[in-house]
């Protein structure tokens, strides 16, 4: 399922980019006829439509996305490998501590239902939700960078990463604490607890074994696009920060048409979400034993 | 033997007063009040009290430069001296027209689109799901810089051009540019809209009142927009305030990166985005609009987390 599906992605993508207007060879000045129908040529641009959508694809099935039209002699391949672990890393770390702030927050205020936890950890969460990152990100630089000289503002290293993954990390740990408390709420009064209660289980078991695992099914059907979206690289703090990752280059090639940098990474995306999405669908099983494949 | 006359409460009064004892949705809706009635007049009375309008740059030369807030400019003023508050105020506008009209567009899309697969069911409505599965992995992002440069520039429709214009002016290319950028936001928000829509529709769709209207021989059209979606449209009003937060964020990317809204005219994204390059010697450029907004969204989000609630007392998760 996951072939075709991203095969269409691509033929959509490529739809779009066609249909835009421009080209990535027309920057200010008009080109004469005869360089622009070189270029063409070159491009294999002359050729009728069909025939260069049937090119464009048999080389994507082959895993060739061929060079960028912009960064001149470079393969789009490279290009995305060479971005991608800036991305990842910041998307990895960011997600495992909006994982620890989140189920943490959404189990206390679950258990503490209506309680001064709740409502606080609520009201963050909803903080979290509504304070744009591009206005996060730059507060967070003035206070520790610029007022208090804790952190560097921009640089690649450990402390120099503090920021830039808090900042991507606040609004997951929001979505995620939000997910778990309504999931914990569910499932908390749910048969099977009173059940476990009941065979006289002590109250850590009950909630770690038996609650929090049906509970975090939806955090985990969130974790599939969520994770996908932060290893693609997050526009906002990328450019914020300075972090060369694969965001700022996928908007730098939609802005500049270069064609096979866009399918490049479409195709990478589409991919990457869908196989986190088989991922938590393979772990619902183990989770919530209720769930069965055929 | 009295009989006491029980008056029955209607769904939406009922809801409404589940709203109001929910004190932080109604929190929510007076920001949002205050906040909109702000856009709508303020820009007018800051000209009235003291001459600043968002676009006006000091005549005296010393004072073309940003100046911290005092009681004068409560926000301080921007690289060229021109009144912040006046230009958040202003940009207000803009921001909130964003956030209405992009959601009103993917409401018109996301309803029609989501309770027509549900209701014709079968391989049509297993199709039309399947390209909203597809729309969702192509990067919105990608679709929005695609329409603006297809309907850009002299390729505006012209029902756009007439409705910027009755908004400003004739032949505003700036504001046709906004204009076509609402729609364009509303045209990339519709697919959860239609994936909430449709999954009521399915359970609405085989109750007695569809076959009685089936049967009286309403038609298709009229089961679904007057009979089906009048009954989903809880679910509906709840998702469309948290779509307008949403769209209002989207915009605010868009103009931080350059393809939203453009100068002269401003909105909270476009002013924090301004903000943003000279964070380290005049933050307060960047601290008041990114704070306005925030605050904003804060209490659109309140306001929709309390409307399910009112709405939707069953699935009360919060």
């Amino acid at each position: 399922m996951i072939i075709p599906m991203a095969l269409l992605v691509i033929t959509l993508t490529w739809a779009l980019v066609r249909i835009a207007p421009g080209n990535f060879y027309t920057q200010e000045k008009k080109l004469p006829p005869a360089v622009e129908e070189n270029i063409k040529k070159k491009y294999g641009l002359d050729k009728p439509w069909y025939q260069q959508y049937g090119i464009m694809m048999w080389n994507v099935v082959r895993g060739d996305f061929g060079s960028s039209l912009k960064y001149e002699g470079q393969t789009v391949n490279e290009i995305i490998w060479r971005h991608f672990p800036y991305s990842a890393t910041i998307g990895i770390l960011a997600y495992v501590l909006a994982l620890l702030i989140g189920l943490t927050a959404g189990v206390i205020a679950s258990l503490k239902q209506n309680s001064i936890f709740d409502y606080g950890s609520t009201s963050l969460a909803m903080l979290g939700l509504s304070v744009p990152n591009f206005v996060l990100g730059p507060l967070l630089v003035l206070v520790f960078s610029f007022w208090l000289y804790w952190l560097p503002p921009a640089r690649w290293s450990l402390a120099g990463l503090v920021l830039p993954v808090v900042t991507l990390a606040a609004i997951y740990a929001a979505y995620i604490a939000r997910l778990t408390r309504a999931g914990m709420l569910e499932v908390m009064r749910s048969d099977y607890i009173r059940t476990a209660r009941a065979k006289g289980l002590d109250e850590k078991t009950v909630l770690l074994r038996h609650g929090l695992r049906g509970g975090i099914i939806p955090v985990v059907s969130f974790t599939g696009p969520a994770l996908a979206a932060l290893l693609a690289g997050t526009v906002v703090v990328e450019k914020v920060f300075a972090i060369p990752g694969l965001g700022n280059i996928f908007i730098q090639s939609v802005l500049n048409r270069d064609e096979p940098l866009v399918l490049g990474i479409v195709a990478f995306l589409s991919i990457l979400i869908m196989v986190f999405n088989l991922l938590v669908d393979i772990s619902y099983g183990f989770l919530d034993p209720r769930i069965r494949y055929e | 033997m009295a009989q006491e006359i029980v008056k029955g409460k209607s769904l939406w009064k009922d809801a409404w007063q589940r709203l109001l004892k929910n004190k932080l949705a109604v929190f929510g809706l007076v920001v949002i009040v205050v906040m909109t009635l702000a856009v709508i007049v303020g820009p007018w009375i800051i000209e009235k009290l003291t001459g600043y309008t968002y676009d006006l740059i000091p005549k005296d030369n010393s004072l073309v430069r940003s100046v911290p807030p005092t009681l004068k400019h409560p926000m301080g003023t921007d690289d060229a001296g021109r009144d912040i508050l006046a230009r958040v105020l202003q940009g207000g506008r803009i921001s909130l027209m964003v956030g209405i009209i992009s959601t009103l567009v993917s409401l018109v899309i996301g309803v029609s689109y989501g309770a027509i697969a549900g209701y014709v069911g079968g391989a049509v409505d297993n199709l039309m799901m399947r390209i909203v599965d597809i729309l969702y992995s192509i990067p919105y992002i990608l679709i929005v810089i695609v329409l603006l440069s297809v309907f850009g520039g002299p390729n505006t429709p012209e029902w756009i051009q007439k409705l910027s214009a009755a908004f400003g002016g004739e032949n505003n290319q700036g504001l046709n540019q906004i204009f076509l950028l609402f729609f364009a936001l509303g045209c990339v928000s519709w697919l959860t809209m239609a994936r909430v829509v449709r999954g009521q529709i399915l359970s609405l769709k085989n109750q007695e009142f569809v076959m009685a209207a089936r049967a009286t021989g309403v038609s298709v059209f009229g089961i679904i927009f007057k009979h089906l979606v009048p009954n989903a449209l809880g679910p509906v009003i709840v998702y469309a305030t948290l779509t307008v937060p949403s769209v209002m964020l989207t915009e605010a990317f868009l103009s931080f990166l350059g393809i939203g809204v453009q100068p002269p005219f401003a909105s909270w994204g476009s002013l924090a985005a301004d903000g943003i390059k000279n964070i380290q010697i005049y933050p307060w450029q960047m601290i008041f609009p990114g704070v306005t907004m925030a605050l904003t969204l804060f209490s659109l989000n309140f306001l929709g987390d309390g409307l399910r609630d009112a709405l939707d007392p069953q699935t009360r998760k919060f």
